[in-house]
This record gives C-alpha cells, sequence and structure tokens, in this order.
C-alpha cells in the first residue's frame, strides 16, 4: 500500500468508521457543552481540529526522539499533559497576535481545549498504533474534522429541538444522550464502509 | 463531624458527579459495557481522586496561585501513571480492556474540578470525605450504568449468565449507541425522581 492510499484511509477511518466522539467516547464533555448553537459549535470545532493537527506533530516528535530513545515510557502521561498545555497557551497567544478577528471567534473555547480528553487520547492512540510522522498528522487532522462534524451535525439538532416538545425531565442533557446514541447508531453503518 | 458526614454524602447523591453535574462522561461511556469494567474504572478514579486531595490540601499552601492549575495536572498525572502500572502489574486483563481510558484519568474534569472546587479550600479531613463521597458517587453511578448495559446487551451479571441461552440479547446496549441512549435515560431517571422527593 502506498503512501497516498494508507493517508486517505485513516483519515476517512478517523472520521467516519471510527469517529472520535460517537465510536470512540472522546471529547463527550465539549460534546454536551458547547453545542447548544451550529455557530459556537463550528468554531469549537475549528479550534480543536487546529490544535489537535499540531498536538499529533508534537507529541510524535517528543515521544519519538525523547521518550523512546531515552527509554522513559512512564514520563508519558505528564510529559504529553504538558506538551498540550503549553500547546494550547501558545497557539492562543499566537492568534492572538496575528489574527485578532479568529482569536474573538475562538474565546474562551482555546483554553478550554486542554482539558478535552480527545486531545490526549489522541496523543496516546498515536504511540499505541504506532504511525508515521505524516500518518499521524493526517490522523490527528481527522480526528479534528470528525470531532467538527459531531458537534456541528448535534448542535444543528438541538437547534431544531428547541421547538419540539421535550419531557421536562429529559430536557438539556438527558434528550442530547439520546440524541447521541441514534447518531452513534447511525455511524455505524459507515463501519462497512472500507476493510482494511 | 456532622461536617465531614455532610461533606461525604454530598458526592453520593445531591451533588452526584454523574447524575447530577454530568462530568466526567468519557469513561463513564466508554468503560461500562461490562459490570467488572465499570467498577474498576470507578475504583480507579476514586482512588486517584483521594490520593490526589489528600496531597492538593495537604500542600495548598505552598502552590503559587498563577501554576495551581499546570502543579494539580501533574499530581493527578503521578498517581495515574502509578494506578496504570499497578492495574498493568497485578491485573493485566482489566488494564487491556480499559486501555486508553486509565492514562484519560489525567483529564477526567472530575478530579480536577474536585481540586479546584474543594481540596484547595479546605482542611486534609474534610477532603478525605469529599474524595470518598465522590468517589463513590462515580464508582455507583457507573456500576449502575454498566449493570443496566451488560444485563440487557449479554444477560449477565458480572460474566456470570443469569438469563440462560433463550434470551435473544440486544448487542446494541453494548455498543456505543446503547451507551449514550442508557445514560440518557438514566440520567432523565435521576432527574424525576430528585424532582419528586423534593
Amino acid at each position: 500500500m502506498n503512501l497516498l492510499t494508507q493517508v486517505l484511509l485513516i483519515f476517512v477511518s478517523t472520521v467516519l468508521i471510527n469517529n472520535f466522539v460517537l465510536i470512540r467516547f472522546l471529547g463527550i464533555c465539549p460534546f454536551l457543552g458547547v453545542s447548544k448553537q451550529t455557530e459556537t459549535a463550528f468554531s469549537m470545532g475549528l479550534a480543536t481540529t487546529f490544535v489537535m493537527t499540531l498536538t499529533a506533530a508534537a507529541t510524535w516528535i517528543i515521544n519519538t526522539f525523547i521518550l523512546e530513545a531515552l527509554n522513559l515510557p512512564f514520563l508519558q502521561y505528564v510529559s504529553f499533559i504538558i506538551v498540550i498545555a503549553s500547546l494550547v497557551q501558545f497557539v492562543e497567544m499566537f492568534i492572538k497576535k496575528t489574527s485578532p478577528v479568529l482569536y474573538k471567534a475562538l474565546g474562551i473555547y482555546l483554553p478550554l481545549i486542554t482539558t478535552n480528553c480527545a486531545i490526549l487520547g489522541l496523543a496516546l492512540l498515536i504511540p499505541l498504533n504506532g504511525y508515521n510522522f505524516i500518518v499521524s498528522i493526517v490522523f490527528g487532522f481527522g480526528a479534528g474534522v470528525g470531532f467538527t462534524l459531531a458537534i456541528v451535525l448535534m448542535a444543528g439538532l438541538r437547534e431544531t429541538l428547541q421547538f419540539g416538545d421535550v419531557p421536562e425531565a429529559l430536557k438539556g442533557v438527558p434528550i442530547t444522550l439520546i440524541i447521541a446514541g441514534i447518531m452513534a447508531m447511525a455511524f455505524m453503518g459507515f463501519s462497512g464502509l472500507i476493510s482494511v | 463531624m456532622s461536617k465531614l458526614l455532610g461533606d461525604f454524602k454530598n458526592g453520593l447523591w445531591q451533588e452526584n458527579p454523574t447524575f447530577r453535574l454530568v462530568i466526567g462522561m468519557c469513561p463513564t461511556l466508554a468503560v461500562t459495557n461490562t459490570m467488572i469494567n465499570g467498577l474498576s474504572m470507578g475504583l480507579a478514579t476514586a482512588f486517584v481522586l483521594l490520593a490526589s486531595e489528600i496531597v492538593i490540601s495537604a500542600i495548598k499552601k505552598f502552590i503559587p496561585n498563577n501554576v495551581r492549575i499546570p502543579s494539580y495536572v501533574l499530581i493527578i498525572a503521578t498517581f495515574v501513571t502509578f494506578v496504570d502500572y499497578f492495574l498493568k502489574a497485578f491485573f493485566p486483563s482489566i488494564a487491556a480492556s480499559l486501555s486508553l481510558f486509565v492514562p484519560l484519568i489525567v483529564v477526567n474534569c472530575l478530579i480536577l474540578g474536585r481540586q479546584e472546587a474543594f481540596a484547595s479550600r479546605n482542611p486534609v479531613h474534610r477532603s478525605i470525605a469529599d474524595a470518598l463521597g465522590m468517589g463513590l458517587g462515580f464508582t455507583w453511578a457507573l456500576l449502575l450504568l454498566s449493570t443496566v448495559r451488560e444485563f440487557l446487551g449479554m444477560g449477565s451479571l458480572f460474566g456470570f449468565d443469569v438469563l440462560g441461552t433463550s434470551y435473544q440479547s440486544m448487542v446494541i446496549m453494548i455498543l456505543p449507541g446503547g451507551a449514550f441512549i442508557t445514560l440518557g435515560v438514566l440520567v432523565g431517571l435521576m432527574n424525576l425522581i430528585s424532582r419528586n422527593t423534593n
């Protein structure tokens, strides 16, 4: 299998088949918390995709050239979380200086990304799957696109749901979870899309 | 003493992390396909919560306010590494089925949230009561969710077949879709119960 086919397969499978939110259960907190409006959901997805792609590259380098080279696997969690926290901080400062418009659009969602378990999950999945550098970046980008897809779809449904007649006890989180369940079932249909 | 009991009971029902606050959702949904997974995840999280609340409430005076969040995360990550290696050494099968979600305890918002809201403001003995209550509250929620899912999805409890072979198992309950729907229905039920008791 040449690199291009591999990259395409990884991308499609991370976006649709192994969707981070609906199939792997990573990043549920923002998925439930920031999915009230399509616009904010999209900004959140954008910021997450950005950080995920950078995280995939940064943690691959650190894992390969520092942790594996010096045989320090027990420092993996501690070092990954430091990398992610400082990366988010750095991205925030960089965007603030270069593009105030984008900074305003992303707002409070940027710092929140540090505690999004999808990011740490992504960093941990890469060494687990043994991806190379290019595939890792595609994997990170695909994971972000999959997250954006799920959160924007959910926001669209919740906007429509405001006019629906939801039982009092199910309002808010419970109905969102039930919708997510139905979406997860729908996404299971993608599992036959490609056979790796 | 009554204050300690109040701190303890708070997490069990009134501010139950799963059903009332709805935080720490990733492990709640991901590893509750069998009861043994749900229980071990609950206890692992409870241990990390207890250990980090003790340490943080004990050394809170020495942590500068500006770098408190990174410091909390580092303390939590240390205990998570400990739990991870402990599970891999003594319970390799549980460690294999929880896989990614043991290291992800680091970013469980329940743990960081309790440090910020409770351990950084209260003495050690009250933090212990709070951590025990929250940890057990999280554990019973996970156990309830995994009981429903394993019972309907495989017709068994703790791996023991209770419904026999004639039971047509609902496979969807142990798949991702069933996790979301079961939790949604349970949170809805808890809302109903707490509204009726008030």
